[in-house]
């Protein structure tokens, strides 16, 4: 690496690979186009490659890869879900993601933490014995502690939160994670377009084609492209691009905020959730503290941030932290959440031939995306969902199966 | 600070006010197909657009509608539920 690095300073050739090739006009067909060059979008693209030998495929993104809610998030990975469903899907993404490093030769910086669900109240202590049983029965590391276990782990923490919620105890998850989200979709992206993917930032699709109930090809800001199979992996946007296909769906889009301290030395390890505070904080590998809050209480197609945000977030962390009082919020952002009414995701199939929706992602999509890019390049390549994703499906809501997953959501929403 | 205005007692703090989603027509539940049944329980307009919603302020105790755009978080106007005519 130095040697490599010197003779980098001593050359006037651009010398750094290039991640991806600069894809500019798109052929006139593919076997499959993904719209969205989120984590999810690429790394679907990656799995059609490298699993099923799909490589004639296009990912049409309309701004810059990652810039989407993937470079949004305050990367939390876990599975201490509620449902047996969900527990086993996020378990198989934390497992996608332990190797993700090596297996896309990337740093992800993905860092074990522990993970504690701060509970201030009985009926918040019996969720957390629920969930506790549902991670054990299907294999996962969660179980209850005591808040002298808390202390332990985070002796900078004010158990009584200063007198306002006092902590009788937590769902500890061992497996909780923060990695480093772009690098996430990065990687992906390196790897699916070293395997033949085509990756078209800058590219807007603007409608598609369907024809005797079958998607015929895309139109976008690049001209036609014809397809037979679209997969839409656009978040926030997903209620657009369902429109342009007529498939109905519960997605609704609340704008979902979070914001970083001025870095610090080292003190957080792990990562730390209280859902009647509505906060969350985790310690970047640069020092600053990530933190975020609740979902905005109403519908806005936007990412615009708010001063109501930060108020009331600090005002909740100094009840965690007193001590933070003095330290500054440095920056603070939002990103649009497409979110479902039973806080689990859509994904699979549709009414429509050849059009495939990973969707319903809103607050907690990035731990997923190696799992969800993975089946969900099984669904298009199959034509068929795997059962891993089957209480995740568009018609569940028709069959009144919905799948619970709101208990486990990070905070009270 | 984020203002709206309650029909009732005028421009108001956001933050006095809880929002109760798109106001939707319920069919007939006798005679709709379950299908249309289940797309009014669960399914949502969810693309940006000029939108009827429910408010409602809760000092008051209030229930109205506001016409909102939820790209640009305009409100273009507000009345109770029934007197649109007379906004
Ligand atoms: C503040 C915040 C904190 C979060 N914290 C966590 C967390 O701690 N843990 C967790 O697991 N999840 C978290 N999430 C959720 C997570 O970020 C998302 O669920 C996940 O990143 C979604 O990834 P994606 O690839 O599906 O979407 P995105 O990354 O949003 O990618 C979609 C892409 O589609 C593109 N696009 C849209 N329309 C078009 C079009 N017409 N043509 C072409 N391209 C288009 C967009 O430009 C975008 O880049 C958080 C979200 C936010 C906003």
């Amino acid at each position: 690496m130095p040697l490599r690095l010197l003779k980098y300073a001593l050359s006037r050739e651009h010398p750094a690979p290039r991640f991806f090739r600069d894809c500019t006009e798109p052929k006139k067909t593919y076997d499959a186009v993904i719209i969205g060059g989120g984590g999810h979008g690429l790394a679907a693209a990656y799995y059609l490659a490298k699993d099923h030998g799909i490589t004639n495929v296009a990912v049409l993104e309309k701004g810059y890869i990652g810039g989407g809610n993937t470079g949004r998030n305050t990367t939390i990975v876990r599975s201490n879900y509620l449902t047996p469903e969900g527990v086993n899907f996020y378990n198989a993404s934390v497992k996608l993601f332990e190797d993700l490093s090596e297996e896309l030769d990337i740093n992800l910086f993905y860092s074990n933490r522990g993970h504690f669900t701060l509970a201030h109240t009985d009926s918040a202590m019996r969720t957390m014995r629920w969930r506790a049983e549902v991670n054990k029965h299907v294999g996962v590391e969660s179980y209850v502690v005591g808040p002298d276990e808390i202390s332990k782990a985070c002796p900078q923490l004010d158990i009584s939160c200063s007198g306002q919620a006092p902590i009788l105890g937590a769902l500890y998850h061992a497996p909780g994670s923060v990695a480093r989200h772009d690098a996430v979709a990065w990687g992906y992206a390196k790897e699916a377009d070293r395997m033949g993917v085509e990756i078209f930032q800058s590219t807007e699709v603007t409608g598609i084609d369907v024809k005797s109930g079958k998607v015929v090809g895309v139109q976008t800001s690049k001209g036609y492209i014809s397809t037979n199979r679209v997969l839409s992996a656009v978040a926030g946007f997903t209620p657009r691009i369902c429109e342009m296909v007529d498939v109905e769906t519960p997605i609704v889009i609340h704008p979902l905020q979070a914001c970083v301290t001025e870095p610090m030395k080292p003190w957080l390890d792990t990562i730390l959730v209280s859902g009647s505070l509505h906060v969350y904080v985790s310690q970047s590998s640069r020092g600053e503290l990530v933190m975020g809050s609740s979902l905005d209480p109403y519908e806005i197609h936007s990412t615009r941030s708010s001063l109501d945000f930060v108020e009331g977030l600090t005002s909740h962390i100094t009840d965690m932290f007193p001590f933070l009082g003095n330290v500054k919020v440095v920056r603070q952002w939002a990103g649009m959440a497409d979110l479902t009414p039973d806080f689990a995701p859509i994904m699979g199939k549709t009414e429509v031939e050849g059009f495939y929706i990973d969707a319903g992602w809103g607050t907690w999509g990035f731990k997923a995306t190696p799992i969800s890019g993975k089946t969900m390049a099984e669904t298009i390549a199959r034509d068929m969902a795997p059962d891993m994703i089957r209480s995740f499906r568009l018609s569940r809501f028709e069959d009144y199966e919905l799948t619970g997953e709101k208990g486990a959501a990070s905070v009270g929403h | 600070m984020k203002l709206l205005q309650c029909p009732v007692n005028g421009i108001r703090p956001v933050s006095e006010f809880t929002y109760g989603g798109e106001y939707r027509e319920m069919p007939d539940a006798d005679t709709c197909s379950d299908k249309e049944w289940a797309t009014y329980v669960h399914h949502r307009h969810g693309a940006p657009g000029l939108k009827k919603e429910w408010w409602y302020h809760g000092p008051s105790g209030t229930w109205f509608i506001a016409e909102r755009n939820t790209l640009t978080d305009k409100v273009s106007r507000t009345y109770l539920y029934g007197q649109e005519n007379k906004a």
